[in-house]
């Protein structure tokens, strides 16, 4: 079956790069802008997999994760987080805040690849 | 480009390093030949060709045998030989040596490091039960220049985020300029050295695991096996060898045979059990 990717990302830019990428991975996707608009898509319906920007209006990507790990249902997803943020220390934070992976921006659809293959998700 | 210079050029990839490169491959000659011969001022591959009839500087040599091997490698690469790794082939060994407390490791065509390096961290895993061992990974490869590359231990933005996990990312690694350099714990871990596997390697000793992945591909048979023959006899009774997933052994040695169910993976043949005197 089709696995759906919300992508969470406040550059409409980075979404419509992001989804391009996606699709040619056989992923289905949906579109968030912000942390508080994609929990609203996620207790709707809780998608397979998470890419998830970092600085973002009204709720960040780190307050985001939190916020699903909380959620029910909201263990499921992987989350993989995307950002030009690159230090060790934000890694760190990340992965224990409830992350599965981290993309650094630039990335190309291999990092996409092997990262989403890494969870077993390809 | 003329036959004869092809025949030169191709001649002396293969005697040096053991890829033979058939003729449709002439313009991958050309294009990664033309920097070479611009570099030592000449003019075309032809001109350097020409060149090279006789013997010629060995820096040109090396820079043309160079230039045509490919060095593409990334970390954790096939995931499932990885797994087996670390899900089969270490923890039986870590038990069967504890008398022992001692591991040798060969990553014999280890490019700019990826692959001992994903080997160091598995092994870092494993820390805790390995104290007091004596580890060793030894990696080795045709180019210099790649084993300049592998002790220097700095990958860029795009490799680091192929086949590493971010965790191990994170654990291992810092920022260095434009990218990320390696640990001095793992960098000590590796003992990177030039070496060509056609040569006899000397003073190697024996090894449990020996990686020999993405490299046989492109020689011929004979020194395939060649070169398999010597692993199987370098490895361990119950050591194993890797090679690529779509690399066999079959048609080439009888002296390593396929583990099944394990893609990838090669043992030393053992010997043949005596034979019972049989009553005429
Ligand atoms: C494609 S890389 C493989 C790297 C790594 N084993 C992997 O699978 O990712 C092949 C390497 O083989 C090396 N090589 C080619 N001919 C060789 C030879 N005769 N002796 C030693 N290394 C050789 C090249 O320099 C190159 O770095």
């Amino acid at each position: 079956m089709t696995k759906t990717c919300l992508i969470v990302d406040d550059s409409r830019t980075m979404r419509s790069f992001a989804r391009i990428a996606l699709a040619k991975l056989g992923f289905a996707t949906e579109e968030a802008a912000d942390g508080s608009l994609a929990l609203e898509a996620c207790r709707r319906s809780m998608p397979e997999v998470i890419l998830l920007d970092w600085n973002m209006p009204n709720m960040n990507g780190i307050e985001f994760v939190k916020e699903l790990r909380q959620t029910p249902g909201g263990g499921r997803p992987i989350v993989l987080f995307c950002t030009t943020e690159n230090d060790v220390a934000r890694i760190v934070e990340a992965i224990d805040s409830g992350a599965d992976e981290y993309i650094m921006k630039p990335f190309d659809t291999d990092i996409l690849a092997s990262k989403l293959s890494l969870n077993g998700l390809i | 480009m003329r036959d004869e210079a092809f025949t030169v050029l191709s001649q002396l990839v293969r005697d040096r390093s053991g890829l033979v490169l058939a003729r449709d491959k002439e313009y991958l000659l050309e294009s990664r030949l033309t920097p070479v011969a611009r570099k030592h001022n000449y003019m075309t591959v032809e001109e350097l060709a020409q060149a090279l009839r006789r013997p010629a500087a060995p820096d040109v040599e090396r820079d043309v045998v160079e230039a045509m091997t490919t060095n593409e490698s990334f970390f954790f690469r096939d995931a499932s030989a990885f797994k087996v790794l670390r899900e089969t082939i270490f923890p039986a060994l870590i038990a069967a040596r504890s008398a022992k407390r001692e591991l040798r490791i060969w990553s014999a065509a280890c490019s700019s490091g990826q692959e001992p390096y994903s080997i160091a961290m598995m092994l870092d895993e494993n820390r805790a039960r390995l104290a007091g061992w004596r580890v060793e990974i030894l990696a080795t490869d045709l180019s210099t220049e790649m084993i300049a590359r592998c002790r220097a231990g700095v990958y860029s933005h795009f490799e680091v985020q192929r086949g590493l996990p971010a965790q191990l990312l994170a654990k291992h690694f810092a920022k260095s300029g434009d990218g990320w350099v390696i640990s001095p714990e793992l960098r000590k871990a590796v003992d990177f050295r030039p070496f060509n596997l056609l040569h006899e390697p000397a003073g190697f000793g024996a090894f449990d695991v020996i990686l020999c992945r993405n490299v046989l591909i492109y020689f011929d048979v004979d020194d395939k096996a060649k070169i398999l023959n010597r692993m199987a006899r370098m490895l361990a009774k119950d050591g194993a060898l890797l090679l690529g997933g779509a690399e066999t052994v079959l048609g080439v040695t009888d002296k390593l045979v396929h583990q099944s169910g394990l893609i990838g993976v090669f043992m030393p043949t053992p010997p043949p059990a005596p034979r019972l005197a049989t009553a005429s």
